[in-house]
């Protein structure tokens, strides 16, 4: 299968998806459960990846994702807000400090800026951490964000820990998916740059890829930010999804979930993690929601089945994943349209790079 | 005279929450000095035996509730490592890590299911509950015992490692993991052992802790059991007196910071004084300088 082939096949993929979704748009009312989790999946799904640039491709296990997103997502939350309705949201605070709106996509832009300027200045004392050092401290900074931004001197820009609403959001879930998409695919293409080889040889040995004349600390602060800018533009896309936005859920619990998203999809795996966050929003907020109801069948009373139930299945899910399918779905391989055709054909890959070589 | 009276208040409570701290911080830094993984479900084996007090007064009576509740809280360290942490001893440590991070994600989610995300009220233990005045502040007594009980335990704990068999076998252990093997140190049960004692320390802990702070949530493990890593961190990881001073240091801190009006900061405080240390002097107060081996 030629490059050229390939690239078409992937475009017609890539259009397809988005026609079927809008179709299902067109047809679907526009409350149905399908959207919502589809919005969401896309919006884990980025978030995902960019946490699996850090820990998957880079080697530094960084629990800050929570506390980046929370800034992405204050950020569009404060920046957009119509001047009409800011004495209305701001009612502690005289309505605010702020009294402009941005364009929504400007403001997720800045978002991601933002978030980034704040992992560069985390950076510069947090990476020279190792390992688990790293991991405790970035979720620290994570929680100090948290309060900073729940802080009521701040309340003029914040709102201090009251919610932020009102300010507008792209109802289409094609929306979601073209934002997330162009994003996951700037991250691919950092991915299989220079850059991104430099990033897996400090992850499988930091002494030799500096040997070898990598920048650690400069291969670091990118990916670092890199992955946070994209952070903060999925915090941005959750704020827009939510409709409304508080601090007090940007917790270290989210880190986790989304931690555990990617190990299902398998570290070191983009693929991986985009099936795996929808499989996980769509079996958590979806399917498996029966596990949270009461239920009779006939006059027998199901055991077990009541509020929180889903949760605690899931977490033995998890652990299950964790423990004995260490790789995640996709481990470090990639889903594509070329390994399909090489799977189908019986070519392996070697044989068809070894064909190109002659 | 005056600034004392006004002030002795946080500080008693520092010194208290200190003392609390300090038993959750020794289960970190004695499993990270063996196993070298921050044991991030320690915080909410903590929460755990906070909530079995609170179920197993409703059916037996209080000076048989809290021999169980250390009993089972050790029986779930115990469980814990068995369960996942055992299976992935030759992993990668990012993996171990990763099940801890499951652990705690499983925990919680199992007393939200339980408590139906309710508050708990946590039970009043007779005698160590009771208001009394010292200096003039009224307080509950559990925050004038917390600090001399944790030095006794501390003290006691310190003999077991220095004295005991099994001690040596730990001390062993955490000095070299394979080379301890290699002389017939029976590692599994030196790690069980420690996880055991981790726990133990936690439910004494909690008992204390749940006295002061009556509110038991799923969640409410996480910060102390942050705090208290950051403790172990700060006195030097591996070092049980680092641990418990380093624990008094920010209990007292933290308090002192509420009692200025920045009750906001007073957990942003805490991680701000872990990164100083990390950035300052990585082995903490009293670690002992490791070298990495190319």
């Amino acid at each position: 299968m030629s490059k050229k082939t390939e690239v078409i096949i992937n475009v017609a993929l890539i259009g397809a998806l988005f026609l079927v979704l809008f179709l299902l748009e067109q047809n679907l009312p526009s409350t149905h459960m399908l959207f919502t989790v589809l919005k969401k999946g896309a919006i884990y799904a980025l978030v995902a990846v960019s946490m699996n640039l850090l820990n998957g491709f880079t080697g530094l296990f960084s629990l800050g994702q929570a506390g980046f997103m929370l800034v992405g997502a204050y950020t569009y939350g404060v920046l957009t807000i119509p001047v009409a309705d800011r004495a209305n949201v701001y009612m502690y605070f005289d309505g605010g400090l702020i009294q402009f709106a941005l364009h929504p996509i400007i403001a997720i832009i800045l978002a991601g800026a933002l978030a980034a300027l704040f992992a560069y200045l985390i950076g510069l004392p947090v990476l020279r951490l190792k390992s688990d050092y790293l991991a405790i401290a970035t979720l620290g900074f994570a929680e100090i964000i948290r309060a900073i931004f729940q802080w009521d001197q701040l309340g003029p820009i914040t709102n201090g820990s009251n919610l932020l609403r009102n300010y507008p959001s792209y109802k289409s879930v094609l929306f979601y998916f073209a934002a997330s998409g162009v994003c996951i695919a700037l991250i691919v293409m950092l991915i299989n740059s220079t850059y991104g080889r430099a990033f897996k040889a400090i992850r499988d040995d930091e002494v030799a890829a500096e040997a070898m004349g990598i920048n650690l600390a400069h291969h670091k602060r990118i990916a670092f930010v890199v992955s946070s800018f994209f952070a903060g533009v999925s915090g941005a896309l959750l704020a827009m999804y939510q409709t409304s936005v508080q601090a007090a859920m940007f917790k270290s619990a989210m880190t986790y979930e989304i931690l555990l998203i990617v190990v299902i999809g398998g570290i070191g795996s983009v693929t991986g993690s985009c099936i795996s966050s929808f499989l996980f929003i769509i079996l958590s907020e979806w399917l498996l929601r029966f596990l949270d109801t009461e239920t009779y069948i006939g006059d027998f009373h199901v055991p077990l089945l009541r509020s929180g139930f889903r949760k605690v299945v899931f977490a033995v899910i998890i652990m299950i994943i964790v423990l004995f399918f260490r790789q995640g779905i996709m481990g470090t391989r990639e889903f594509s349209v070329r390994s399909i055709y090489n799977k189908i054909t019986g070519k392996s890959r070697k044989k068809e790079e070894g064909g190109a070589a002659s | 005279m005056d600034w004392l009276s006004k002030n002795l208040p946080y500080l008693m409570a520092g010194i208290s929450v200190g003392g609390q701290y300090a038993l959750i911080a020794i289960g970190y830094t004695m499993v990270y000095g063996i196993l070298r993984l921050i044991n991030f479900a320690h915080g909410d084996i903590f929460m755990c035996a906070g909530l079995i007090m609170v179920y197993s007064v409703t059916v037996m009576p209080m000076y048989l509730a809290i021999p169980f509740v250390l009993v089972t809280t050790v029986l779930i360290g115990f469980l814990v490592e068995r369960v996942a942490y055992k299976p992935l001893r030759s992993a990668p440590r990012m993996s171990v890590m990763i099940s801890a991070i499951g652990v705690s994600y499983l925990l919680q989610n199992l007393a939200l299911y339980i408590t139906g995300g309710l508050a708990q009220q946590y039970p009043t233990i007779p005698w160590i509950s009771d208001v009394i005045t010292v200096f003039g502040v009224t307080t509950k007594r559990v925050t004038v015992i917390t600090p001399f009980l944790v030095i006794l335990l501390v003290v006691s704990l310190v003999f077991l490692i220095q004295k005991t068999k099994i001690g040596m076998a730990m001390r062993a252990a955490s000095k070299d993991f394979e080379t301890s093997q290699l002389m017939g140190i029976k590692i599994n049960s030196v790690i069980s052992f420690t996880f055991i004692i981790g726990s133990f320390l936690a439910a004494v802990g909690s008992l204390l802790f749940f006295s002061n702070y009556t509110g038991v949530t799923p969640t409410v493990g996480a910060m102390p059991g942050l705090k208290a890593f950051v403790a172990a961190v700060f006195g030097g990881i591996g070092s049980i007196p680092g641990a418990v001073i380093g624990a008094f240091i920010i209990g007292i801190s933290e308090n002192i910071i509420k009692g200025l009006g920045w009750t906001t900061f007073s957990d942003a405080f805490t991680f701000a004084l872990l990164i100083v240390v990390l950035i300052c002097k990585p082995t903490g107060l009293f670690g002992e300088a490791a070298t990495d081996k190319v």
